[in-house]
């Protein structure tokens, strides 16, 4: 179809040409299903919505037509504001609306009884619309949804969620259209598969790429240091690129680093350039201010994390330095394009290596991006913990008819490979708790109606369902705020450090210095502390493990005769390394061991990524002790395994059977803490513990009991029980990443193990790293005795 | 499996690395907050449906601490069950369970604010039991002496490890960790347990050894 009047008008008014993947979105907007792949600021959203603003533009709709789903709060609200702009400009009869966790009580009410024509929202506020019994007359004749972003929801089990709540949706509105609006992927018909109703077909429009990111190494005075990530070494650098830009993103991969990245700046940026720090942890008022002083253009820079890899057009970025080595090369083409909205101009962006070895990594990554080579893992089937959660929230709609449910929940792409059975075992926890000890009947959640179809046995149960909505997975954090001056929220910071904190430490949050006073009612109370050195707060930031396809990549670097495109003292370090030992190579392991400061050392050059040379580590440690090596503790990087023990290991080969491994993984995972996590998680996700309940607030900690004990329970009394077996499922393409041990032990065709009499230049760095992680056994438990004796002395009570 | 050896007020008793609190001379077994039912309770509610193994695996963790001290004598010190409800859909093979373990005992259960009525499993029901020189009750009477009590399920850890039920001691008083599998636990430094405890207040850390530490304040 072509561009209405109206519209060709308001395009022209504004000097603007339909972009060519805008007027394509236009011609296919019957299709069932469309994705469209665009980088940022190509016009993207308006693409998305064009369709929707002409099919409405003559008044005739009643009620909701458009649902738009973004995974930010912030940019629904955003979008509303963007589309109110042509919608106002042209006197369209459309009302549009956002509806996130932010809504008022009221408005939710207003917007159930009388719908708007779009409606701006998250996959968890979609979801629990769709909980309600009156979910049919609020989506009565919805015809499109447009899901944005959805590159970023497919990564998670908020994407599987959304899919799922569409397939609700589609049951309740047949012929409803969807559209999806991608950043640049490495595998769009997966992508596409993701999104359509199975099996829908669904075309996979690109639009134009713009023109290449000019993107280059951070030229630094300083060699980077031998570890760590921090980055502090390129800090005259990074400030002056400030001085030369409008506004510069500086992006870290965890929330630590920003902090103390922030906190270094500011010690260095004498003339006080205006520079704000962005990360989840900090209160979300401080990231609103963060937020609208860089669209007002206040900032010159900002500090930031993941937090800021999403949508909202951030005012002028013109440049992006990137901290510490991408790890993935589609995470950083993503990133890259948060420089410079305008389309048809270059995005620049900057690399620094964080220490010598990401020095090989970023330029790795570099070549990567030139050749467009992206990568990403093969996204697995839709996780079942979800899917649980699906059928509580069918339930609360009303009684549901499991044939039916069944055949719904299969259309969406995750879960179109669901097999009946599994299904079933799904409905039976749902239902029962799906013990293998019966006996409970009078108990369940879900009672089986002479007809035939579930439902709630209890209709109290609904309220607590709908209050646990989500898969976003909250790890336990206090909030942090000011003792004095009005208790002004800063963030938040894990339990656990909280718990090992001891008033009159100083740590550093939202780039200040405070102090611990004490912890009240489950807040951290701090006051300000100028000038000393700080305590760092462990954020969990999460740590991303470099992807596949960067390892090999790095991997073929190593076969190079010599290093042109490396820096001199990085080009050196490798050579020096092929002197005295040898440089890993693709098709084989290297393994070298040594004796160091009264220890032996064992060093596996793996990589396999940080998740998977952390398990190798336990895995391998375990073997030793088994085979009386005293083993004493182990420390993981991206690329290697460093071991230290009493005993020299002579022959690697059979610590590196599969079967082994395999073996090993399967005791190892039972007790480990891993496993623990991940089924707190999937518990919680498959409705088995509540997040929130009504009386959450008011009674204390000793009420509720950790979900370890809930765990240790079933491995103990019921261990293939459903949870179970999903947390291993998912800890295994998780944490674990024993598919990349796997996929390493694949591609190998023999050990090289070299005995050498001293730490050698490859195995150097790993000497400096943090996160040591102790063998547990009888000596941890000796030490835990002393340290207990002497705290008794120390007091006067021994 | 190694016990704190402690006097309060005289006796002698010993902490041990299962939570239960063992009187030798008295031939007595005491275990605090049992919470018994408490998954049968949460069903009930219609909260979430709770793995149903909790009372089975508490109640072979009683019967394995009575076997190893032959005690002659159970102190249940309180909310034993989650609920009086929970004491009374007690599945049938519980019931003798507990009933075997009774056989040849005597066995008071002490009141708690989760379990106040009398229930029908044999034994004495008290509102607290005093045996020269100690008194038993659920909930610490701020300025009692020579005092057993549970109620606050304390917990703590050394630095950097990780926080587990432990038994709280001073001259005066004595409070048990939760026995229950299915129970959570409140740190020392809560103002309700650092404001009960006397200065030089220990922590007895359960685990593979009751261990014990400086109350962490």
């Amino acid at each position: 179809m072509t561009l209405p009047p109206r519209f060709r008008d308001w395009f022209s008014a504004r000097g603007w040409q339909i972009h060519p993947h805008q007027q394509d979105m236009l011609a296919r907007k019957d299709d069932p299903a469309l994705l469209l792949i665009a980088p940022t600021g190509g016009g993207k959203t308006l693409a998305g919505f064009l369709p929707t603003l002409v099919e409405l533009a003559d008044g005739g709709h009643e009620g909701l037509h458009t649902l738009y789903i973004s995974p930010l709060k912030a940019l629904a609200a955003d979008i509303r504001r963007n589309l109110s702009t042509p919608v106002d400009e042209m006197d369209l009869p459309i009302r549009i609306e956002d509806r996130t966790g932010d809504t008022s009580y009221t408005v939710k009410r207003r917007q159930r009884a009388d719908p708007p024509h779009i409606l701006l929202t998250t996959p968890e506020s979609l979801a629990l619309m769709t909980s309600y019994e009156d979910a049919p007359r609020i989506f009565a004749g919805l015809k499109r949804v447009v899901v944005d972003e959805i590159h970023a929801l497919a990564e998670s089990k908020r994407g599987d969620q959304l899919m799922l709540a569409l397939a609700r949706l589609e049951a309740l509105c047949p012929g409803l259209r969807r559209v999806g609006l991608s950043a640049t992927v490495e595998d769009p018909p997966a992508l596409s598969r993701f999104l359509a109703r199975h099996p829908d077909p669904c075309a996979i429009l690109q639009a134009d790429p713009g023109p290449a990111p000019d993107i280059q190494m951070l030229q630094v005075e300083t060699p980077p240091p031998w570890s760590g990530g921090g980055g502090a070494y390129a800090i005259p650098e990074v400030l002056d690129q400030i001085r030369r830009h409008r506004i510069t993103l500086i992006f870290h991969n965890t929330r630590a680093q920003a902090e103390i990245f922030f906190h270094n700046l500011w010690m260095a940026n004498e003339e006080g350039l205006p520079i704000g720090i962005h990360h989840g942890s900090l209160d979300r008022q401080q990231r609103e201010r963060v937020e609208k002083a860089m669209v007002q253009g206040r900032l010159r820079a900002v500090v930031c994390t993941g937090s800021l890899d999403l949508g909202i057009d951030w005012g002028d970025v013109d440049l992006v330095i990137q901290v510490g080595a991408p790890k993935n090369v589609k995470r950083l083409v993503q990133r890259i394009g948060r420089a410079n909205h305008r389309y048809n101009a270059p995005s620049k962006a900057l690399l620094v290596p964080a220490n010598r070895f990401e020095v090989v990594e970023c330029v790795a990554a570099l070549e990567a991006v030139k050749e467009n080579d992206l990568d990403g893992d093969p996204r697995g089937p839709g996780p079942r913990d979800v899917l649980c959660q699906q059928i509580l929230i069918a339930a609360c709609a009303g009684p549901i008819d499991a044939e039916a449910l069944y055949a719904e929940v299969t259309s969406a792409g995750p879960y179109a490979a669901l097999t009946r059975a599994d299904f079933d075992a799904c409905l039976d926890f749902v239902a029962t708790g799906g013990y293998a000890l019966r006996g409970y009947d009078q108990w369940q959640r879900l009672k089986q109606r002479p007809d035939g179809q579930w439902q709630l046995r209890d209709p109290r149960a609904a309220q607590l369902i709908r209050m646990n909505i989500g898969t976003i997975q909250d790890s336990d954090t206090l909030k942090v705020r000011m003792k004095r001056g009005g208790g002004r929220a800063l963030g938040e910071v894990e339990e656990g450090f909280a718990a090992s904190l001891t008033p009159g430490d100083t740590f550093l949050i939202g780039g200040r210095i405070v102090r611990y006073e004490g912890l009240r009612e489950m807040t951290v109370e701090v006051s300000r502390d100028p000038g000393r050195k700080p305590k760092v707060a462990v954020f969990s930031g999460t740590k991303f493990a470099t992807s596949t396809q960067l390892s090999h990549r790095i991997l073929r670097m190593f076969r190079q005769d010599s290093w042109p495109e490396l820096p001199g003292h990085t080009a050196q370090w490798l050579t020096l390394q092929r002197e005295v030992s040898r440089l890993p190579e693709p098709g084989r392991l290297l393994v070298e061991s040594f004796p160091h400061d009264g220890r032996q050392h064992l060093v596996v050059y793996g990589f396999a990524g940080r998740n998977a040379m952390q398990t190798l580590g336990l895995l391998l440690t375990k073997r030793m002790e088994e085979m009386g090596l005293a083993p004493l503790g182990f420390v993981a990087t991206d690329y290697a395994t460093l071991i230290w023990g009493l005993d020299a290991v002579t022959d690697p080969a059979p610590l590196f059977d599969a079967e082994a491994l395999r073996d090993g993984l399967e005791g190892w995972l039972a007790g480990n803490a891993v496993m623990k996590r991940t089924f707190r998680a999937s518990a919680t996700i498959a409705g088995l513990i509540n997040r929130n309940t009504p009386q959450s607030r008011k009674s204390g900690r000793q009420a509720t009991f950790s979900s370890d004990i809930l765990y240790d329970t079933l491995h103990r009394y019921d261990p293939d029980h459903l949870l179970m077996r999903i947390t291993r499922e998912e800890a295994m393409r998780g944490l674990v990443d024993f598919g990349r041990i796997e996929e390493m032990l694949g591609r190998i065709s023999g050990i090289d193990h070299l005995r050498l009499d001293r730490v050698t230049p490859l195995a150097a760095p790993l000497f400096l790293e943090v996160g040591k992680v102790p063998v547990e056994g009888e000596g941890r438990e000796r030490l835990e005795e002393q340290e207990a004796e002497r705290l008794m002395q120390a007091a006067g009570l021994a | 499996m190694t016990g704190h050896p402690f006097s309060l007020a005289g006796a002698q008793l010993i902490a041990l690395p299962s939570g239960a609190l063992h009187w030798p001379a008295e031939r007595l077994l005491c275990v605090s907050d049992l919470h018994l039912g408490k998954a049968e309770r949460a069903a009930r509610r219609a909260l979430s449906p709770l793995p149903p193994y909790e009372t089975q695996d508490t109640l072979a963790r009683l019967e394995e601490a009575l076997q190893q001290t032959q005690a002659e004598t159970v102190v249940c010190l309180g909310d034993s069950f989650d609920d009086d409800a929970a004491a009374r859909a007690l599945p049938q093979a519980h019931r003798l369970w507990i009933a075997t373990l009774q056989a040849g005992r005597r066995w008071i259960w002490i009141e708690g604010n989760h379990d106040p009525g009398p229930v029908d499993l044999g034994g004495e029901h008290l509102a607290e039991l005093s045996l020269s020189p100690l008194t038993f009750r659920h909930i610490a009477l701020p300025g009692a002496q020579a005092e057993v009590s549970g109620h606050y399920h304390p917990k703590a850890g050394l630095r950097g490890g990780r926080a587990r039920p432990c038994f709280l001691l001073d001259g005066q008083r004595l409070i048990l960790p939760a026995f229950g599998t299915y129970t959570g636990g409140l740190r020392t430094r809560d103002p309700a347990l650092s404001g009960l405890m006397g200065a030089g207040a220990v922590a007895i850390l359960t685990g593979s050894t009751a261990r014990p530490i400086p109350m962490p304040r």
